[in-house]
Order: C-alpha cells, then structure tokens, then sequence
C-alpha cells in the first residue's frame, strides 16, 4: 500500500470524530489528535479501533502510548504492517 | 456457592444521594446485571415533574451506566489489578426511553459488552421494570482506568 493511500485512509477514519470546529482540511501529518485536532481520549481509542479494523492490525497499548500525532498513528501503521 | 461481588460494590466511586445500585445479581467477561429501586425519597422527584413525580431519563441513565458500565469495568480490571485510585468518566450515551419509572420502583439493568480496550469500556445496556418490560435501552460509552498507573 502507498504511503499516500494509506494516509487518506486514516485521514478518512479521523475524519469522523473531528469535532464540528475541527475541518477534514485541518488534519496535517504533523497535527497532535488532542492538542490540535480536539480529539479527546475515548475518540482516539475509536480511532484505534477503526485503524486496527481498516488495516487489519492490532495496537498495544505501548503504541496507544506512543500514538500522539497523526505522524506517529502512520508510523505504528508501517511498523504492524511490516511485523505482518 | 454463589460468588460474592460485595467487592465490586466497595469498589463503585459513588456514595448518597447519588449512588444508583443496589445489587449485583451477576458479572462474567460478557456483561453485568444489578438491579436498584428508586428511594421515594429522592430530592428530584420534587421537581421532576412538579406534582408528578417520575424518574428522570438522565438518572434512569446514569442508573444503566453504573450497573451496566462501571461494574462491569471494575471486574474486569479487578481481575486483573488491585483497584485503587479509580479514574472514570461517561464519555458517550445514546439511550432509547420507553416506559416511566415512578418513584418506589425496582429496575434491572442488563449490560453487554462491546468492546474494553485502552481503557475505553463500551456496552449494551437494557433496563426492565419488576413486570419485566423494557424501561429504555442504549450504548454507553466512558473511560475507566486506576489513576497514578
């Protein structure tokens, strides 16, 4: 999978808890969930949820831990896909 | 021998006027089930509604979210920890209400889980009235976890 399609797939899955003062346009790869997207904890678990779901992955939670931006949320993505 | 949840009960982060569970009937993996009566007594009902006292949706909710939800997440984290400083907090609730509860009435509340993860606990709740009807029903959602982990 490319690094582009699977950006647009979590770009996708974030999308849906965004709260309403927070765009789809918003999201950066640099962008923390909490601090710049709005997204309070029990959201990114659902975030989680969805990834593992869309990916076919599954996080521990040292990777929940670790998940603060969407940069780190493409780089657990990467790492599950590879130990596959 | 019947297992005890008396545990569960000492563990529950609530006290007077706003405790909502009187008894455990059983806990396992897959969900809980308690029931609680609504004391008479209970100052909303001199409000809710003037001169018609009837239990109001967000209490009957709160009710499902501490048997439903809160039990249930304490067994499963006592099972696998010692319970010591609780963090909680109701993070959605979509609820469906059916019936009136009146005051003096005992409800049962059934819960199924949906998920437990990351310390997001998520469940099926379902209360009945004592003639065993639907009282209302929903999902339920919060963040449970000890504290200082």
């Amino acid at each position: 999978m490319l690094k582009e399609e699977k950006y647009q797939k979590l770009k996708e899955i974030i999308k849906i808890y965004l709260p309403e003062d927070v765009a789809i346009t918003d999201i950066e790869q640099e962008s923390h969930f909490m601090n710049d997207l709005n997204i309070n904890s029990a959201n990114i678990v659902d975030i989680v949820l969805d990834v593992e779901d869309a990916f076919d992955i599954r996080l521990e939670n040292e990777d929940m831990e670790k998940m603060q931006t969407v940069n780190d949320a493409m780089a657990i993505i990467d790492d599950k896909l590879a130990e596959k | 021998m019947k297992e005890s949840y008396n545990w569960i009960l000492n563990s529950l982060p609530y006290t007077e006027p706003f405790l909502f569970v009187n008894e455990i009937l059983h806990v396992d993996d897959k969900g809980a089930e308690g029931t609680y009566r609504f004391s008479p007594d209970a100052d909303f009902y001199k409000g809710h509604f003037k001169n018609n006292p009837v239990t109001p949706g967000v209490i009957l909710t709160e009710c499902c979210a501490q048997i439903g939800l809160v039990c249930l997440g304490i067994y499963l984290l006592g099972k696998k920890s010692e319970i010591g400083n609780m963090a909680i907090g109701m993070s959605s609730s979509q609820m469906e209400f059916l019936q009136p509860v009146f005051p003096g009435e005992r409800v049962r509340v059934v819960s199924e889980l949906v998920y437990f993860r990351f310390q997001k606990i998520k469940c099926e709740v379902k209360m009945y009235n004592e003639d065993d009807k639907l009282v209302c029903k929903g999902v339920l959602a919060g963040m449970i976890g000890i504290a200082n982990e």
